[in-house]
């Protein structure tokens, strides 16, 4: 069983504790390794900061679990849940959001107003690599409640986890790990 | 799913319930507020202590209150005198159904003892503008699965289900969780499956190597958007279900997103005990591929069993399986 663990932040992100090459900060980091790292999914840029973040993160611990089994990146697992978790669900996107409906100047925007649920994410990842397995977002207290909870709880098949917080472009961190059963 | 059958969800919160209504109310509730009313009705006249250590508070919302989800559910489970930490399912729309596989998955695992399953979410211009914008709302009441339904209506309320293991010598009968699944449709993000990939699967787990007969009827999202319904009608037809009637309720009350799941769970529970389903609300003519056994008129029902299922945003969807045991 290999264990893989992806830690991304506005500083710099790290794969099983090696670090990356990154020479951007804040929200830059996260296109600099789209750019770097996946570069083939465009949809990329229609997603909100979260979501991104998630997806990076997701992008870079199925691309080393694929290295590290010897399989191909897009191997078949349509069974595997994603469980995702932070404190502030979409806080961030929401304010976003918010910002369109002020009294002077109504203009809702559907495409903004889908991202203001934080299990967007997982809906992303699902499309990317066809699982149609178990899809959950939980707002906890920190990573250590989520750990906790994973650890007792019987999740039956293999899941891709993680914390992913984005409170801002200098706020941000994720990290992510799949769980094997 | 074997081990997870111990749960009972307490029925006497029927008893001496008195639904307030906005006409009553003299001014708007906030989450907390609704939460700890409805958790209080359900705590009432069980001999549940939330404030003991074996007790988990469980919410599911999508908003929160002022758009916070921790705190607000921090602070309902402290009112309760409860220290432990709140779970909270923040999955969209399927939230209400998937809080009761959450909370039976950490009572299963004896991390607690009790579960008190919070449902609620509160409309604001957030959400109502939300909706508007991606053009879901219907101007006249929902029709789900007919015909002419012209979209969803938004509603609010806050639900709360008591989930306890078993004490072992249940003498009388109780709502048994036997069964619960949770699948991505792996497809959009905001419209549902073309071949109801995850809802079906759903379904698929929820009849899994078990006679159908007992199970009552269906208790479906029917939200009366266009596309979802057509979603449902194929999920059931393709999971063998289309012979069992279809309940769709929020034709009563709108769509009150993470409260659903818990409300539509009560009142289908409530449904079962009477032996009868409650009439489709407006529904005349059929409106999905597959034909659903929608009932126009208050309708008896055999079994002690029923299926909830959601579907949401992000392509999640969620179904339960309760009984009367």
């Amino acid at each position: 069983m290999s264990k893989i663990s992806v830690e991304i932040s506005g500083k710099e992100c790290t794969v099983n504790g090696e670090k990356l090459n990154c020479s951007e900060t804040g929200a830059e980091v996260l296109m600099e390794l789209y750019r770097k790292y996946v570069g083939d999914y465009p949809k990329f840029y229609k997603m909100d900061s979260l979501s991104r973040l998630g997806f990076i993160a997701s992008e870079l611990v199925l691309q080393k679990d694929a290295e590290l089994n010897g399989t191909t990146r897009f191997e078949s697992n349509e069974n595997r849940k994603i469980i995702l978790a932070n404190n502030n669900a979409s806080l961030n996107t929401d304010l976003k959001y918010s910002g369109t409906i002020g009294k002077d100047n109504y203009y809702p925007s559907p495409s903004l107003f889908v991202y203001t649920l934080p299990n967007i994410i997982t809906g992303e990842i699902a499309i990317r690599n066809k699982y149609y397995g178990e899809s959950c977002f939980l707002v906890l207290e920190n990573m250590e409640q989520l750990r906790n909870t994973l650890q007792t709880i019987e999740l039956e098949s293999d899941a891709l986890v993680g914390w992913v917080e984005y409170n801002g472009d200098d706020d941000y961190n994720c990290t992510m790990w799949i769980e094997k059963h | 799913m074997s081990g997870i059958s111990g749960l009972k969800f307490y029925p006497d919160m029927f008893d001496n319930v008195e639904p307030f209504t906005a006409s009553a109310m003299t001014e708007r509730m906030t989450f907390s507020q609704m939460c700890i009313e409805s958790a209080s009705r359900a705590l009432k006249d069980t001999d549940i202590n939330p404030a003991s250590s074996d007790v988990v508070f469980v919410f599911s919302t999508t908003k929160g209150e002022d758009l916070r989800l921790w705190e607000p559910s921090v602070a309902v489970a402290r009112h309760f005198g409860n220290n432990n930490q709140p779970v909270i399912v923040s999955n969209a729309c399927i939230s209400g159904v998937n809080a009761q596989i959450m909370a039976s998955r950490l009572l299963t695992a004896g991390m607690y003892k009790t579960a008190v399953v919070i449902g609620c979410d509160v409309l604001s211009k957030f959400i109502v503008s939300g909706f508007q914008s991606l053009k879901a709302l219907s101007a006249d009441k929902c029709l789900p699965f007919d015909k002419n339904r012209q979209g969803l209506n938004l509603g609010e309320a806050a639900a709360c289900m008591v989930l306890s293991t078993i004490s072992g010598n249940s003498e009388s009968k109780c709502w048994l969780y036997e069964a619960g699944s949770i699948h991505n449709d792996a497809n959009h993000i905001s419209g549902p499956s073309r071949t109801a990939e995850g809802s079906y699967r759903c379904l698929l787990d929820c009849v899994k190597g078990i006679d159908t007969t007992d199970i009552a009827f269906v208790s479906v999202h029917g939200t009366g958007t266009a596309y979802n319904d057509e979603m449902e009608s194929i999920a059931l037809h393709r999971a063998g279900l289309d012979s069992k009637p279809v309940v769709a309720l929020k034709c009563y009350y709108g769509h009150t997103l993470g409260a659903a799941g818990v409300l539509e769970t009560i009142i289908s529970m409530q449904s079962v005990e009477n032996g009868e389903i409650p009439t489709a609300l407006g529904y005349n003519e059929q409106g999905t591929t597959y034909k659903c056994l929608l009932p126009t008129s208050n309708t008896k029902v055999n079994g002690n069993s029923f299926i909830k299922v959601l579907s949401g945003f992000g392509g999640c969807n969620a179904a339960v399986r309760w009984a009367l045991r």
